[in-house]
């Protein structure tokens, strides 16, 4: 069985990690994006997100103040053994983090909007949870801006509209978002299977380093188109104006129902914080998004 | 133009301000998000005072990081956070409390640079997520009023020294950044469409 402990300490490394330092795909694209920019305003804003960037990693204080509803990604290992006792050592581990890092204490009561003061409460951390090949369970610390997910999308369109449909919606989402979700951003798109499904597929998409493609050419083929539509948009860094409004779209599909096509829209601010690690069957631990 | 202003700011300097305008500014400013707006509106309603006169005040649309220090506090983070969501109070709350400067991200509606023209205030954007540069502005902390409302909606009092580059998105004489911005995507909508095959109304 796994030590919880061991699970314990390495949410809060998860969540420090992601809260303090972007992912190294995500700082490369930021520095692209600076260098196809024209405008002083375009400019100005992404100096100060990278300047900000490498001063959160020098005094090591998280890289936007708003450090997410915590979510994780958990892929259990078939052959890993049983995962008794996970949810609340990753609970525990959220609740430290929130004290030591420290995070902003995010967490509160949809209705009566009272703040449970450490980042936990019902259904939160939100965990969500796959099954893999291997021998190890991987977690994936995904703390998620509320900012960027107040701009997400839902809508079932019409099979008969087609593609065409999916583009539309895709890109009116991105337009009606405007400078909110504090772009330049990843945009997750989720077609097909069921409402809640084209909306996990959206969110799942995020995790995708930029720059990687979908398998499927077809949909390799949507994913750069989108994101050349959104790029000429004009909205650019923060809404500001200018040439990098996002800096990837990720698609992913599920078959659908024959009457049915939902598409899912989930946005990403440029902080774009994950950081995942392993902890092999024999207590071993690495830590894959992160150089050591 | 550049500008280093000091808090409180007479109506006569902001209305020197135009969009594209860099303002840093130096003095005693507070955060206010969705329910500290509601609160402060809600006293006033009542005839009650707020815990800090406005007049002139910076407002900054930020939920701090914030990390206990020798007894005080001391801001970790600092961003700002979506500006849009205050559009439900920030014209009354302009007009109740009359501050000179709206600091924010994402930018504001119509009405809002209505009540902005009418009562001499702007609206200016700091760049959103760069929370560690704008939490080195912030000398000390002066206080926390609300504090019930949790840490990202509590209203916090913070000196500040040279708080900036704070960009003008919003002026007080009718001009938009924003509404600028906008205008130029919605001409850029139909070529868009084109490029994607995409030909319904």
């Amino acid at each position: 069985m796994v030590d919880a402990k061991l699970v314990e300490d390495l949410a809060v490394d998860l969540l420090r990690l992601a809260a303090i330092e972007l992912p190294s795909d995500v700082k490369g694209a930021l520095e692209k994006a600076r260098g196809q920019e024209s405008s002083d305003i375009a400019k100005a804003n992404l100096d100060a997100i990278l300047e900000n960037i490498r001063l959160a990693e020098s005094m090591k204080r998280p890289v936007c103040q708003d450090t997410g509803l915590i979510v994780f990604f958990l892929n259990v290992g078939h052959d890993f053994g049983s995962v008794k006792g996970v949810p609340e050592a990753i609970a525990k581990g959220t609740k430290r983090a929130t004290e030591e890092i420290p995070l902003r204490p995010n967490a509160v009561h949809p209705i009566t909007r009272k703040n449970s003061g450490d980042n936990t409460g019902a259904y939160v951390p939100i965990l969500n949870w796959s099954y893999v090949e291997g021998d190890y369970l991987e977690i994936t610390a995904f703390p998620k801006g509320g900012g960027s997910e107040n701009m997400t999308f839902f809508s079932m369109v019409k099979p008969g509209e087609g593609i065409a449909g999916i583009k539309k919606f895709v890109i009116d989402s991105v337009i009606s978002s405007g400078g909110q979700p504090c772009p330049p951003t990843i945009i997750g798109v989720g077609v097909g299977g069921t409402a809640d499904l084209a909306m996990k597929l959206a969110k799942k998409c995020l995790l995708r380093p930029i720059g990687q493609r979908h398998s499927d050419p077809e949909i390799a083929k949507l994913e750069e188109e989108l994101l050349k539509a959104i790029n000429s948009t004009g909205i650019g860094p923060m809404g500001l104006g200018g040439n990098i409004t996002s800096l990837d779209v990720h698609v992913d599909y599920a078959h659908c129902h024959t009457a049915s096509l939902p598409v899912a829209v989930n946005t990403q601010c440029w902080a774009a914080r994950r950081a995942t690690a392993r902890i092999y069957k024999d207590g071993s631990v690495e830590i894959l998004s992160h150089r050591r | 133009m550049e500008y280093r202003l000091r808090i409180p700011i007479p109506e006569s300097d902001v209305r020197k301000l135009k969009i594209g305008d860099i303002v840093y500014v130096t003095g005693t400013m507070v955060t206010a998000r969705d329910q500290a707006h509601r609160r402060a509106l809600a006293l006033h309603k009542e005839g009650k005072p707020i815990p800090i006169d406005l007049r002139g005040g910076v407002v900054f649309h930020c939920g701090p990081v914030v990390k206990k220090k020798d007894g005080g506090w001391e801001i970790v983070a600092a961003g700002p956070t979506t500006s849009t969501r205050m559009e439900l109070f920030q014209a009354e709350f302009i007009e109740a409390f009359r501050p000179s400067i709206i600091v924010g991200k994402g930018g504001m509606g119509p009405r809002t640079a209505e009540a902005m023209k009418k009562f001499g205030a702007v609206y200016c954007d700091f760049t959103g997520g760069a929370a560690v540069l704008a939490a080195k502005a912030v000398e000390s902390v002066r206080g926390v009023e609300w504090f019930e409302l949790g840490i990202p909606e509590a209203m916090w009092i913070l000196e500040v020294k040279d708080f900036g580059p704070l960009l003008v998105t919003i002026d007080s004489h009718g001009n938009s950044h924003h509404a600028n911005v906008a205008k130029i995507v919605e001409e850029n909508r139909p070529k868009i469409y084109s490029m994607l095959g995409i030909t319904s109304k």
